[in-house]
C-alpha cells in the first residue's frame, strides 16, 4: 500500500505525528514531522524534480515526495510550513496547507453545490410548467386535444417543438441519465419518466405527421403531459433536495462544534493557527467562552467546561491539572493550559462525526426487502406498462390505441422506485443524529433496529448502575490488630490494583496519612480477591468463599459481613497468616438519576436485571435500592456472557450495559451492548450503543429513539409499498371496466414527484422526537 | 393485431435479457488506478474486476450533482461514505475472497459489481 495517506483525495497533515510525539519538544529543534502540501499550477511530470528539490535545499528537511496524481507533495522535517509554501513558490508553484478531511469546508462546498442544483431545478421546473400549464388549461377548456385539419397539424407540429425544447433544457438530465444506464444494462427512475415522457411525445409527433397511421378516434396529442410531468419531477426533485438538507441538520451541527483556530504555546510564544496544524503535545490556552480546539489534558488552571453537546449531560464539568478535556467543548469560567493529546481525526468529536456519518449511512435490516424489491423495480414496471398497452390494443374499446399509450405512460410515470428506496435511509439518517445529540452513539442500522426490539436489560452493577467510585465505609477489626494496621497492610496490598474497590482503600489510607509499604508475590485471583505478601505476612484479601477455601475461621463475623452488605455495602475479609484480621466494608453510591432511569425502562416494558460480582446481601440491596427485582450476584467476568446468553435462550432480547472494558464479551454476545462512557471516550469498540454520558436515562433514551425511528421507517415503507401497490395497477386502467376510470399521465407526474418527498417530510418528523426524562 | 402482440411480447423478453439476463464485461483493475465515473445516473464502469486476497484501492469521481448519488455503500464489506462532488474519493477494500460485492447507492438506483477472483 501506499505510504501517503490518500483517503478521501485529501491527505492529511497528521500523517507524521506520530513520529514527532515521543520527542515533540525539540520538534522545533530538528526531529521528523512530515507535512503534506498541495501544489497547484504543477502541470506536468518534470515540475516534480523542480518542487521536490526546493524543499529539500530548506534547512532542516529531510526528505520531500510529491505525489504527482494527487498533487501533494509531503514534507519530513522540522521547517515551519511558511517556509515551505515560500520554497515551492519560490520555484513557480503555488502551494497550500493541505487539511485533514476538512469537514466544515466539505460541508460547505456541499451546501453551495446543492444550491446550485437546487436552483438548476427550479430554473428547469420554470421553463416546463410555464408551457405545461398553459396546455394543460387549453386541453381543459377545450376538451380532447386533437389533430383534424391541416391547420391544426402546423399549429401542434410548433407545440411539439416547443416541447421538445422542454426536454432538451428541463429533462435532459433524464434522457440521458436513462441512456447511460440502459447501455449499462440497468434501469433507474430516469429511465421510468424518459420512457413515459418520450412515447407520449413521440405518440404525438407521429399523429402530428403521419395521422393516417392512427385510427382517426386516437388523434389525440399528449404534448402537455410531457411538459408538465417533466416540470412536476423537477420540482419534486428540488423540493426534496431540501428536505433533504434538513435531515442531516444533527451532523451539521456536530460539525460546527469544530473550533476553527487554536493558540497554541511554542517556544514560549503564543500562536494562533489553524486547527489543522495543532500537533500532538503542543500546548494550548484557552479562554473563558473559547472552544476546545483538540482533545487534551490540563496542565494549568482550573475551570468548569460545558460537555453538554457530546455528552448531552447539561451540568458544566469542573477541570483541573490532570483531567481531560475534549475538542468541541466550551470553556466556562477559567483560562487553562492543556496538553494536546489527540488532534485531527483522532479526536473524540471527530471521532463520534465519523462514526455518526457511518451510522447514518448504513441500513437496517427491516430495509433489506425495499432493497431487494427496488433491484428489480424499474423492469418489472417496463413490463407492466408493455402488458397493460397490449391488453388496452386486444381488449380495450376504441380509441385503443390512445388507451394504450396513455396506460403505459401512466405506469411508467407513477411508479416511483425513489419513494421506496428512500423510506429507510432518511429515517435512519434523521433517527441516529437525534439520537447523537442526546450522546447516544449509535453504530449502524442494525443496531438501531435491534434496539427498538429489546424486552430485556441486564445492567452491570459497578459504574453503570452506581457510580463506581466506592468509598471505604467500614472497618470492623478482629484480634490484636487495629484500623491503622489493617488499613496500611490492605492499602500496600491492593497499591497496584486497579480494581475499583482496590483504589478505594489505597484512597482511604491516603486520606488518613498511612504510608504503604511494599509488597512481593502479589497474586489476582478472579473474581474471588487477591493474595501478597507484605512486610514477610502472607495477606489474603477477598470474598467469603475465598477464606473458606483457604479453610480461615470466621466466626461471628458472617454476621456482621451479612448486616453490612443488607445496608448495599460490600464487605471484603481481611486475613493476615491464614488468620482473619478485619473486615473492610466499601459502598458504591447509586447514581443520582439510576431510580428514575430504571423506572422508565420498567415502565415501557423491559425486564431489567442486574448483574455484579458482588455478594448475594449486597446485590440485593443495591437492586432494592434501585427499583430492581431481579439480579445476578457473585458472577465472575468470564460468566457475564453466560447471564447474557440465559436470558436469550428464554426468548429474551437483551441488551446489556456495562462500562464497555470489562464488560467487552459480554456486550459483544447480547442483542445489543451498550457502552456507557464515560464522558468523551467514544472508541468504545465492543458497543453496539455507546452512552457518552455516565447517566442510565441515556439508555431509555436510545431505546426510545430507535423506536420512534423504526415506527418512521414502517410509516415510509408501507406507505411507499402501498402507493406503488395501488398506484401502478389504477395507472394501468385496472378500474376502467367498472367505474371508467383512468388516470391521467399529469395526475400521475405529480403524484411520483410528491410521494418520495413525503418520504423525505415524514422522516423530517422525527426531528422534532423528544425523549422524555423522569 | 397478431404482429403487435408478438412484438409487444418480444419487447417483454428483450426487458428480461437487456436487464437481467445479460452480463456485461468487467472491467479489469489493472494497477490501483480505477476510477469510477458516477455520472448520469450511472457507476462507469459498473462492474469491476479485482484479484482475491490482496487490498485495494479504487477511487470515485462523482460528478452527478443529484443526491442520491453522494451515499456509496458496499454492504458486504459494511463500507458506508459518501462521495464528495467533483472530487476523488479513495475507498479502501479489504482483501476479499473470490465471490461477488455489490456496490450501490441508498436506493440501489445506481448499481455496480466487484467480481473478485
Amino acid at each position: 500500500m501506499s505510504s501517503t495517506n490518500t483517503e478521501s483525495g485529501n491527505p492529511s497533515c497528521h500523517e507524521g505525528t506520530e513520529t514527532g510525539q515521543h520527542h515533540h519538544h525539540h520538534v522545533h529543534g530538528g526531529s521528523a514531522v512530515s507535512q503534506e502540501l498541495m501544489i497547484e499550477g504543477a502541470g506536468c511530470a518534470s515540475c516534480v524534480g523542480k518542487i521536490e528539490s526546493a524543499l529539500k535545499a530548506i534547512p532542516g528537511v529531510e526528505n520531500a515526495e510529491m505525489n504527482f496524481a494527487q498533487r501533494t507533495v509531503s514534507v519530513l522535517g522540522s521547517a515551519p510550513a511558511e517556509q515551505l509554501i515560500k520554497a515551492v513558490e519560490g520555484a513557480g508553484y503555488n502551494a497550500k496547507i493541505s487539511l485533514a478531511d476538512n469537514e466544515d469546508d466539505a460541508l460547505a462546498e456541499k451546501e453551495k453545490a446543492d444550491w446550485a442544483y437546487y436552483k438548476r431545478l427550479m430554473r428547469e421546473m420554470t421553463i416546463a410548467l410555464s408551457l405545461g400549464v398553459p396546455l394543460m388549461i387549453y386541453s381543459i377548456v377545450v376538451g380532447e386535444m386533437t389533430v383534424t385539419s391541416t391547420g391544426e397539424r402546423i399549429a401542434w407540429l410548433a407545440v411539439g417543438l416547443l416541447t421538445l425544447g422542454v426536454m432538451v433544457f428541463s429533462g435532459k438530465h433524464f434522457y440521458v441519465g436513462a441512456w447511460q444506464s440502459f447501455k449499462n444494462h440497468s434501469a433507474n427512475m430516469d429511465t421510468l419518466i424518459a420512457l413515459g415522457t418520450g412515447t407520449a411525445w413521440v405518440y404525438s409527433m407521429v399523429v402530428v405527421f403521419v395521422p393516417h397511421l392512427v385510427p382517426e378516434m386516437a388523434r389525440h396529442v399528449y404534448f402537455e403531459a410531457t411538459a408538465m410531468i417533466i416540470g412536476l419531477i423537477d420540482l419534486g426533485l428540488a423540493l426534496e433536495l431540501k428536505a433533504r438538507g434538513r435531515t442531516s441538520e444533527a451532523i451539521k451541527r456536530l460539525i460546527g462544534l469544530q473550533a476553527k483556530t487554536a493558540r497554541v504555546i511554542r517556544d514560549d510564544k503564543e500562536l494562533d493557527i489553524a486547527i489543522e496544524q495543532v500537533l500532538l503535545n503542543d500546548v494550548v490556552r484557552v479562554r473563558p467562552g473559547e472552544k476546545i480546539p483538540v482533545d487534551g489534558e490540563v496542565v494549568e488552571g482550573h475551570t468548569a467546561i460545558d460537555e453538554s453537546m457530546l455528552t448531552g449531560e447539561p451540568m458544566p464539568v469542573e477541570k483541573a491539572t490532570g483531567n481531560t478535556v475534549a475538542a468541541g467543548t466550551i470553556n466556562k469560567s477559567g483560562s487553562i493550559l492543556f496538553k494536546a493529546t489527540r488532534v485531527g481525526k483522532d479526536t473524540a468529536l471527530a471521532q463520534i462525526i465519523n462514526m455518526v456519518k457511518r451510522a447514518q449511512n448504513s441500513k437496517p435490516p427491516i430495509g433489506r426487502l425495499a432493497d431487494v424489491i427496488s433491484a428489480y423495480f424499474v423492469p418489472v414496471v417496463m413490463i407492466i406498462a408493455v402488458v397493460s398497452a397490449l391488453t388496452w390494443l386486444n381488449f380495450g374499446p376504441e380509441p385503443a390505441v390512445a388507451f394504450a399509450i396513455v396506460s403505459a405512460t401512466t405506469v411508467l410515470i407513477i411508479a416511483c422506485p425513489c419513494a421506496l428506496g428512500l423510506a429507510t435511509p432518511m429515517s435512519v439518517m434523521v433517527g441516529v443524529g437525534k439520537a447523537a445529540e442526546a450522546g447516544v452513539l449509535i453504530r449502524n442500522g442494525e443496531a438501531l433496529q435491534t434496539a427498538s426490539k429489546i424486552t430485556a436489560m441486564i445492567l452491570d452493577k459497578t459504574g453503570t448502575i452506581t457510580l463506581g467510585a466506592p468509598k471505604v465505609t467500614d472497618v470492623l477489626v478482629a484480634g490484636e490488630y487495629d484500623e491503622q494496621a489493617v488499613l496500611r497492610l490492605a492499602a500496600t496490598l491492593e497499591s497496584g490494583s486497579e480494581h475499583p474497590l482496590a483504589m478505594a482503600i489505597v484512597e482511604s489510607a491516603q486520606e488518613r496519612g498511612i504510608e504503604t509499604g511494599k509488597v512481593s508475590n502479589f497474586n489476582a485471583i478472579a473474581g474471588h480477591g487477591v493474595q501478597a505478601e507484605v512486610d514477610g505476612k502472607t495477606l489474603l484479601f477477598g470474598n467469603e468463599k475465598l477464606m473458606r477455601e483457604r479453610t480461615i475461621e470466621l466466626g461471628d463475623f458472617v454476621e456482621m459481613a451479612q448486616a453490612l452488605a443488607a445496608e448495599a455495602k460490600t464487605p471484603m475479609y481481611f486475613a493476615v497468616d491464614n488468620k482473619l484480621a478485619a473486615i473492610i466494608a466499601v459502598a458504591d453510591p447509586i447514581k443520582e438519576d439510576s431510580i428514575a432511569a430504571i423506572k422508565r425502562l420498567q415502565h415501557n416494558g423491559i425486564r431489567v436485571v442486574m448483574l455484579t460480582g458482588d455478594n448475594r446481601a449486597t446485590a440485593k440491596a443495591v437492586a432494592k435500592k434501585a427499583g430492581i427485582k431481579e439480579f445476578f450476584a457473585e458472577v465472575l467476568p468470564e460468566e457475564k456472557s453466560k447471564k447474557v446468553q440465559e436470558l436469550q435462550m428464554e426468548g429474551e432480547v437483551v441488551g446489556m450495559t456495562g462500562d464497555g472494558i470489562n464488560d467487552a464479551p459480554a456486550l459483544a454476545i447480547a442483542n445489543v451492548g451498550f457502552a456507557i462512557g464515560t464522558g468523551t471516550d467514544v472508541a468504545i469498540e465492543s458497543a453496539d450503543i455507546t452512552l457518552m454520558r455516565g447517566s442510565l436515562h441515556g439508555l431509555a433514551d436510545a431505546i426510545a429513539v430507535s423506536k420512534a425511528t423504526l415506527r418512521n421507517i414502517k410509516q415510509n415503507l408501507f406507505g411507499a409499498f402501498i402507493y406503488n401497490v395501488a398506484g401502478v395497477p389504477f395507472a394501468a386502467g385496472v378500474l376502467y371496466p367498472f367505474f371508467g376510470l383512468l388516470l391521467s399521465p399529469v395526475i400521475a407526474g405529480a403524484a411520483m414527484a410528491f410521494s418520495s418527498l413525503t418520504v423525505v417530510t415524514n422522516a423530517n418528523r422525527l426531528r422534532f422526537f423528544k425523549a422524555q426524562e423522569h | 393485431m397478431m404482429i403487435i402482440n408478438i412484438a409487444g411480447l418480444a419487447l417483454i423478453a428483450l426487458i428480461v435479457w437487456w436487464f437481467w439476463l445479460y452480463k456485461p464485461k468487467e472491467a479489469e483493475l489493472g494497477e490501483n488506478d480505477l476510477v469510477i465515473t458516477v455520472e448520469n445516473g450511472t457507476y462507469s464502469p459498473s462492474r469491476i474486476k479485482v484479484p482475491a486476497g490482496a487490498p485495494f484501492e479504487i477511487k470515485f469521481m462523482r460528478k452527478d450533482q443529484s443526491p442520491c448519488s453522494e451515499t456509496l455503500l458496499i454492504p458486504e464489506l459494511q463500507i458506508s461514505d459518501t462521495l464528495p462532488l467533483n472530487k476523488l474519493k479513495t475507498i479502501q477494500l479489504p482483501a476479499m475472497s473470490s465471490g461477488e460485492y455489490a456496490f450501490h447507492c441508498q436506493m440501489q438506483m445506481y448499481r455496480g459489481q466487484i467480481t473478485v477472483k
